[in-house]
This record gives structure tokens, sequence and C-alpha cells, in this order.
């Protein structure tokens, strides 16, 4: 699996040249193509790992914390890269990085409530993980607020409507790099949190050995 | 069952009050931070003598969620002290009941803060804060009641934790953008010359949602989240 995303990451690039330029923003647009599925997967990492806390949590699942680690370190990965791709093509667009506009204002809020949780996860101490999970879920139930008060402060972003209205010659690259993307969060994920278990399992061990 | 919650929470209220009315240690800090906050950002945001628009509605938001963190953070300092909010834990009562105590005296020592810091706002930047009071009063209490709501949990699930008096900052502000977003847009409205009282009520109304999902929420997560 992990052969088959670094194959098709190799491809991307070729794929993306093949699409055609966009009439009016010409080649500047082709960021998209990274830009849309990093932010997909910001999005799936977050309720991943949003979902993993409430099983740790409340059904005391031990295993559920790795995962909720695992994808919490990826909403941020793919968080940051969203949030360097976007003003990229904003600069060209747009003529400005940045506007306060609902999505990248809720965007950027969600990604800071990541990266608190990884601060928390790092520095917390002793107990951390329980905190972290009740962040990250508090997190997950926040994104629809969050969405709606900036909603209601601003936009302008392009609507997600765009997707489907896509030239197949456009639509064929994005939907390979959108691949390329879910199998690349997939492998980072499975790898992360078998670390993460692994790592639960060592300081067990020692602990076992501590106490003999 | 219903009383006996009612009971513990209004216990703990009692308790923190005692404690609070014998130093007012918390509430005279907190008011005189607010205070300096809200002059901190009028030196900042004054110009040639006249405020920036909205100047005053996001000066008074800004006020109530800074000395919110603080007050937060001192209450469960306090109990950190002694380890009195082990000795809390262990009582015989229901969790939730102690969170909602816990809520309950923050909420009061906070409304004694705005008690000063509304008026103040009001006289600095000649803002109508009677006009539409009762407007006002709704934007402050929701917005209160859903940044404590989530703050007295995290302040909570801290105590023990390391690096907790930058952690808690860190954690609430993220988490409660939509009630400062909802508070400050609301107010601007209240004190334009012409109020806008629609964008107000609509700004209410998210309030008071986000008010119901977090203290659910906040009440759920509370026993496994305090729990060794």
């Amino acid at each position: 699996m992990l052969a088959l995303a670094a194959g098709m990451f190799a491809l991307a690039p070729w794929m993306i040249n093949a699409a055609p330029n966009e009439a009016t923003m010409g080649l500047v647009y082709k960021i998209y193509f990274f830009h849309m599925p990093s932010a997909w997967m910001f999005m799936v990492a977050a309720i991943t790992s949003g979902v993993a806390s409430a099983r740790f949590l409340f059904l005391k699942r031990p295993s559920a914390d790795g995962w909720a680690l695992a994808a919490g370190e990826l909403a941020v990965l793919f968080g940051a890269f969203t949030l360097v791709t976007g003003p990229l093509w904003a600069r060209k667009a747009w003529g400005v990085w940045w506007v306060w506009d609902a999505r990248l204002t809720s965007s950027l809020m969600l990604f800071m409530i990541f990266v608190a949780y990884l601060l928390l996860r790092k520095y917390g101490g002793p107990g951390a993980d329980k905190l972290g999970a009740g962040m990250a879920l508090f997190g997950m139930a926040n994104v629809p607020f969050i969405y709606v008060s900036v909603n209601y402060w601003r936009t302008f972003h392009p609507l997600t409507s765009v997707v489907p209205t896509l030239p197949v010659e456009m639509g064929i690259p994005l939907w390979y790099c959108v691949t390329a993307f879910t199998l690349l969060f997939i492998v980072l994920l499975r790898m992360r949190t078998r670390l993460e278990h692994q790592r639960a399992r060592v300081e067990a061990l020692y602990l076992l050995e501590d106490e003999s | 069952m219903m009383r006996a919650f009612f009971r513990v929470a209004w216990i703990v209220v009692k308790k923190d009050l005692t404690v609070e009315v014998r130093s007012l240690e918390i509430l005279s800090t907190t008011i005189f931070f607010a205070v300096t906050v809200v002059l901190m950002f009028s030196f900042g945001l004054v110009v040639d003598g006249r405020p920036l628009n909205d100047v005053a509605a996001a000066i008074l938001w800004v006020a109530i969620a800074f000395s919110g963190t603080l007050a937060l953070g001192r209450t469960f300092e306090r109990e950190r002290h002694n380890d009195t909010l082990r000795a809390l834990l262990l009582a015989p009562a229901d969790r939730p009941a102690l969170y909602v105590g816990k809520l309950a005296g923050i909420l009061l020592l906070l409304a004694l803060v705005q008690v000063v810091l509304v008026p103040l706002v009001g006289l600095l930047f000649d803002a109508p804060i009677f006009e539409h009071g009762f407007h006002l009063l709704a934007l402050l209490a929701g917005g209160t009641l859903g940044f404590t709501a989530v703050g007295t949990l995290f302040a909570a699930m801290l105590v023990r934790a390391r690096s907790r008096d930058v952690l808690l900052p860190i954690m609430l502000y993220p988490m409660t953008v939509p009630v400062m977003i909802a508070g400050v847009r609301g107010t601007a409205a209240l004190f334009q010359p012409t109020p806008n009282l629609e964008v107000t009520q609509f700004w209410i109304a998210l309030l008071v949602f986000f008010d119901v999902v977090f203290v659910t929420l906040a009440l759920w997560t509370f026993d496994p989240v305090m729990t060794d």
C-alpha cells in the first residue's frame, strides 16, 4: 500500500500537467489538485480523531487512544498543507494571501484546535491522554458552530459545487489526486497508530519490570 | 434524584462562595485585571482620540475572555493547592453535580466582574449599554455561559496536568471562537447608531444553541475525564 501511494504521488505531476489550463487563471489553478485532497484528508483526520477519542473516553478502549493521536497528528499535517497551498493560490486568484472568509477561517480554527491538542498531548504530563480525548471530542462538536458563525460573518471561497461541474480532463487528475491522498492518509494513519500501540506496550512492559 | 443533584451543586457553590467572600482574592484581582485589559486595548485601538469602528464590542469581549481565563485558572488552582479537588471527587456525590456547582460559582464571579466591566466600556467608548439592555444582557449571559461551560471542564481536567497555566488558554480560545464571534458581532450590532436587532437576535440564538450543546457535552464527559 505504501508502494502504491508512493507510486501514485510520483505519477501525479504528469497527470496534473496533462490537465488543460483553466480559462482565466491559467496554470495557477493547478495547485488545486493538491489543495482540495489535502483539505478533505484534513477533515477526515479530524473526524477520525474525534470519533476515536469518543470511543476511548466512553467505551474505555485503550487502543482507540493510539488512533486518536495518530489522526490528530495527521490533521495537523494535512491542515498545514491545506493552509500553505490555499494562500499560494489566493495570492494569484484574489490578489491577497489571506481573506477572512468562512472556510479559510474555520479551517484555521480547526487547525488551531488540533495544534492545541498535540501540545496538550506532549506537555500535559500524566493523564494527558484523557484530557486530549475530551479536547478532540469538543473540537469535533465545535466544527458546525465554527462553520455557521464564521459563515454568517463573511464568505467568498469557491463553492464545493464546483467539483461535479469540472470537465473530464480536469476531473480525472483531481480524483486521481484524491485517491493518492486518501491512500497516503491511510498508510500514515496505520503506521503511526502501530507505532503508538507498540510504544504503549513497551511502557507497560517497563512498568511490569519495575514492579517485579 | 433531581433534588439531590441540585443540593450537591448548591453545596459546592456555597463552599466556593464562602472561601471567596473571606478573601475576595479572585474577585478583586479579576476585576482589576479586566479593567487593565480594557485600558491596554484602548491604547492600541483608539486613534487620534477616537475609537475605531466596533471597537467597544471587541474590547468588551476580549476582556471577558481574558478575565474569564484568569478566574477559571485561579479557582482551580485553589482546589489544587490542598488537593481538595480529589476530596471533592471522592465525595459520594454525582460528578456532573460537582461540575454544575463549579460552573455556577465561576459564572457568579464573572457576572460580578461584568457589572464593573460593561459600564466601564460604556463610559469610555460612549456605548449605549442601556438602550437595548435586555438584548445585551442575553448576549452577555449566553456568551459567558458558553465560554465558562467549556472553560470549567478544561480547567478541571488540567488541574493535574503540567504547564496548565498556558494550556488552558491554548485549548479554550480556539474552542470558544463561535462565542467570541457571536458576542462581538451581536454587541457591535447593538452599539450601532441605529441598532440592528435582527442580527443580534441571530447571534443570541446561536449562543443559546452553543450553550445547550456544550453544557450537555461537558456534563457527559466530566465523569470519564475526571476518573483516574
